[in-house]
């Protein structure tokens, strides 16, 4: 315990220097990249725990960051909204004032996004088969349509005037967290039993293990950290509306496990980064030869490609470690062949 | 003395076809019970009754003073029954070690904030668990491929890790469903060992399901006949070798 203390601490005192550097030496929009990079990494290693790891197929996410955007949103930002029984503007000042409040509001957002977890996955991961797909597909939905008729919070015009608190230090805080959480649940005792679920749910129940409360467990721990990522990624945009976290956002953070390889984290991390990175360099490219919508064909090309000639993920489900690195180096006796 | 394991008219049925019909079975403590009869006869059936896989239409099972049938795999698992299963079940993609030691989970008592952060009782849980795994798998003679991923275990070597995994969550009775199919004749005389094994120095209650006649002739004690869903002989092995209703349903039923 005292060496996941250090390790964490160590780690965010590098985010914070991490944070200085970037601000002081790099130009704002490679900072903006690498901070939306943070973001993505946080939705696909939390997303991979349910959908790698356990095995059940989520499209809920962008739904469960919705919520953590919103709900953290209310705690940071002062609402303005036309009050039809007093025929005037009104404005209520936000709960946590200040840089301070930040925190709480995030873990505010992630706690709602849980407990929406809760809901939607307690009914539906108890029925065997592909119920949770559907169930959270509907609930992204709904949690949209929610948003576009709730007028306090802006309605489909959105909600602007979030403050910018989301900065290097505070999202790779949360990568941080999250990556080691994860890895930490991954090689445990829990870790093994929803490996178990995955690959035989059967054998895992006549073993014993408690494979419905283990789904609704990765179930809501990954919507808590999708819900702090919206909350992250909202006082980074700095202006949200229901339309940034539509159904594409779901699957966003789906290609980018899949590509990685759907149960290797670092797989996560490493197609969190690429998908992010890459409708970037393609916004560019789009811009310049005056194609716009290039940037979704490349996507489904790239998707395409891996589906033929690796479908398991660039990594399967392994982790990146350098002794996977060094078989893969050329020459090397024990070469791994292609499965 | 009364049985550990006991089913009173055990019946299911699947739409039409009456796959397990009035099975009435008794296992004492301590015994090495066989069960077999052809293909189809619902053997399989019985043990997916008694370890909460499938609700009984009608009748009942006890197992050590509890009532099991509407108890689910989970529960069932804690109160004692385990099992291997005809097609072989591992968790492929976890190592032979991971997979005997997720039968020790159950027996776990720490909670998920222990794993996450890390503290003693996770460390300690960790040892338990992988100690006990280990054991099992020198029990099994698997320990030479302790880190191998399950997939790559050849098939009689999977067989036994089935085994290995069935006996990490510390069961009262084990039940072994067709476990030497596919192997060979040295890897079969081994196994029967084994079974003797599991029996005599861990002392837990074997019910096993097998086709190879040689096999269960020699380690079983009693042997129940089941054909088309009926018992149709009980009795010790050289009983059961001279039942003219066994005889005819082999020769019919092959
Ligand atoms: N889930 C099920 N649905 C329908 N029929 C089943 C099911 N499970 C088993 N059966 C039927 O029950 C009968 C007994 O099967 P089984 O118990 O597997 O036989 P055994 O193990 O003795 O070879 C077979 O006719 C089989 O088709
Ligand atoms: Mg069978």
């Amino acid at each position: 315990m005292a060496r996941m203390f250090g390790i964490l601490i160590v780690a965010i005192a590098v985010t914070f220097g991490l944070n200085w550097l970037l601000d002081s030496f790099v130009d704002d929009y490679v900072v903006r990249i690498i901070n939306l990079c943070g973001i993505s990494i946080i939705l696909a290693v939390s997303l991979n725990v349910i959908n790698g790891l356990c095995g059940q197929f989520s499209l809920g996410h962008a739904g469960f960051m919705a919520i953590g955007a919103y709900v953290s949103a209310y705690f940071t930002t002062t609402l303005r909204y036309f009050d039809e029984a007093q025929a005037k503007y009104v404005a209520i000042e936000p709960v946590f004032a200040g840089q301070w409040g930040f925190v709480p509001a995030l873990l505010a957002g992630g706690l709602a996004a849980a407990a929406a977890g809760a809901v939607v996955g307690i009914p539906t991961l108890r029925l065997k088969g592909d119920y949770l797909a559907i169930a959270t597909l509907g609930f992204g939905e709904i949690v949209t349509i929610m948003i576009t008729n709730f007028e306090k919070v802006g309605g489909a015009n959105g909600l602007p005037g979030l403050p910018a608190y989301s900065n290097t230090f505070w999202i790779y805080s949360f990568v941080v967290l999250v990556v080691m959480l994860s890895w930490a649940l991954q090689r445990s005792t829990f870790g093994r039993a929803l490996i178990a679920i995955r690959e035989n749910e059967l054998a895992a129940e006549v073993m014993g293990i408690p494979a419905s409360r283990l789904k609704v467990t990765a179930f809501i721990y990954g919507a808590f950290f999708a819900g702090v990522a919206g909350g992250l990624l909202g006082h980074l945009l700095q202006t949200i509306s229901p339309a940034t976290f539509n159904f594409m956002k779901s699957i966003e953070v789906v290609v980018m496990l899949v590509l990685g390889g759907l149960g290797s984290m670092t797989g996560a991390i490493v197609g969190a980064i690429v998908l992010t990175v890459l409708p970037e360099a393609l916004r560019d490219v789009e811009s310049s030869v005056g194609l716009p919508g290039i940037r979704m064909v490349v996507y489904a090309l790239v998707l395409i490609l891996l589906m033929i000639f690796r479908p398991q993920g660039v990594f399967g489900q392994k982790e990146l470690s350098l002794k996977l690195l060094r078989r893969l180096m050329p020459g090397s006796k024990d070469k791994e062949g292609e499965a | 003395m009364s049985a550990l394991l006991e089913t009173s008219d055990l019946t299911i049925r699947f739409g039409g076809l009456t796959a397990v019909d009035s099975f009435n079975l008794a296992i004492s403590e301590g015994e090495l019970f066989g069960l077999i009869g052809p293909n189809g006869a619902g053997k399989t059936t019985v043990f997916n009754m008694l370890t909460g896989v499938y609700l009984p239409t009608e009748g009942a099972v006890h197992f050590d003073g509890n009532l099991i049938n509407g108890k689910n795999p989970v529960q069932v698992a804690r109160l004692g029954i385990s099992r291997t299963f005809q097609n072989i079940r591992l968790f492929d993609e976890l190592s032979v070690l991971e997979n005997a030691m997720t039968g020790a989970h159950q027996h776990s008592k720490i909670n998920l904030f222990d794993s996450l952060l890390r503290t003693p009782r996770h460390y300690r849980e960790e040892k338990r668990q992988r100690d006990r795994a280990y054991e099992l798998l020198e029990f099994m003679g698997l320990e030479d491929r302790a880190g191998l991923p399950a997939k790559q275990l050849p098939y009689g070597h999977r067989r036994k890790l089935e085994i290995a995994r069935a006996l990490a969550t510390e069961p009262k009775l084990i039940c072994l469903d067709e476990p030497a199919a596919g192997m060979n004749s040295g890897e079969k005389v081994e196994l029967s060992q084994l079974i003797r094994k599991i029996r005599d120095e861990l002392e837990i209650t074997v019910l096993v399901i097998e086709h190879d006649m040689k096999l269960v002739m020699d380690i079983c004690e009693k042997i129940q006949v089941l054909d088309y869903g009926k018992t149709i002989a009980l009795g010790t092995p050289s009983e059961i070798q001279n039942d003219k209703q066994v005889i005819e349903a082999y020769l019919g039923g092959e």
